[in-house]
């Protein structure tokens, strides 16, 4: 593994874990917030639920996988 | 109020990466010998230091709010990943963390590893203390510059470090065993509960977002998903006691 792509892993790793969907989903929930925002819309009560919701998914995949 | 908090967060991640570096480099130390364990973490040390000497001033020039975004996502991601493995360990789907086998583990590796000496240092030993001061150190550093950067008080940030780390250090040193006795697995919780918190008042302040009531907003939001949380450790805790009990009976 070259050095670039190792480093890369590392911090992957690091930052996002071993559930890159809920990075994602995370991340759309901010997209959303700052499309809301431009579009002069109240959007501070987005994110929260969208987080839970998606820590929900994860905690409901991770125990179905260990369930198995 | 939020000086507090932040404070209080870097506080309480450093003290629980400091108290497993310090697992580690105990381990390092009494079955390799001091000298290599501590020359390790003083490696370790200078590492970091050169990484936040680069990182910390880039951080300064960005504007707040671009600042607020990015670091409020990437604190958010990664605050959600500590939270997450916080819940599984809380319902008892993933092994509560023990300073003391991880220690026993730790130390018959090293006790068992082949020498490898040079210039009057073990490697292995070296090695194993400045990885384990290195990767938690580097939690810490992020932990602290995002905290500091986005709150507009790095040195602020640090002091709950500091703090951890002189706690940690003075009682390692004093009592020469890991400090299993630290409520580790609630701490993580309340940081992962911390950093959650954190991420979500940073990207919503970052994405152009106004919260009502400002800074007060930081306890609403830490109340709910501190709720949120315990209300997913109990339904997950339901659900694994439901699991056994069909186990059982099939």
């Amino acid at each position: 593994m070259s050095f670039v792509s190792a480093f890369g892993r590392f911090w992957w790793d690091f930052v996002v874990g071993d559930d890159w969907r809920a990075a994602a989903g995370v991340i759309a929930g901010i997209a959303a917030t700052v499309m809301l925002a431009h579009a002069s819309v109240a959007a501070w009560w987005l994110l929260p639920p969208v987080v839970v919701a998606v820590l929900y998914v994860s905690l409901r995949r991770a125990t179905r996988a260990d369930a198995a | 109020m939020s000086a507090a908090f932040l404070v209080l967060s870097s506080f309480l991640a450093s003290a629980v990466e400091m108290v497993e570096a310090l697992t580690i480099v105990l381990a390092a130390g009494l079955a390799r010998g001091w000298r290599s364990s501590l020359t390790g973490v003083a490696a370790a040390t200078v590492a970091l230091a050169a990484v936040v000497a680069a990182l910390g001033p880039a951080l300064t020039v960005i504007p707040l709010n671009a600042l607020r975004l990015t670091v409020g996502a990437v604190l958010l991601v990664f605050g959600l990943q500590w939270l997450r493995k916080a819940i599984l360990r809380a319902s008892g789907y993933k092994a509560l963390h023990d300073e003391d086998a991880i220690f026993a583990r730790s130390l018959a590796e090293a006790e068992h590893a082949g020498r490898v000496a040079g210039g009057g240092i073990d490697w292995y030993g070296f090695t194993l203390s400045f990885k384990g001061v290195f990767l938690e150190g580097l939690e810490v550093a992020f932990i602290v510059l995002t905290f500091g950067s986005t709150q507009g008080s790095i040195p602020l940030a640090a002091t709950g470090a500091g703090v951890a780390l002189v706690l940690v250090a003075g009682v390692g040193v004093a009592i020469r065993a890991p400090l299993s006795r630290v409520p580790e697995n609630a701490m993580k919780f309340a940081v992962g509960t911390m950093l959650t918190t954190f991420g979500i008042f940073w990207s919503v302040e970052g994405a152009g977002a106004h919260w009502p009531g400002s800074d007060l907003a930081l306890l609403a939001v830490l109340a709910f998903v501190g709720a949120s949380s315990a209300l997913l450790v109990t339904t997950l805790r339901n659900q694994r006691t439901a699991l056994a009990a069909v186990g059982a009976d099939a």
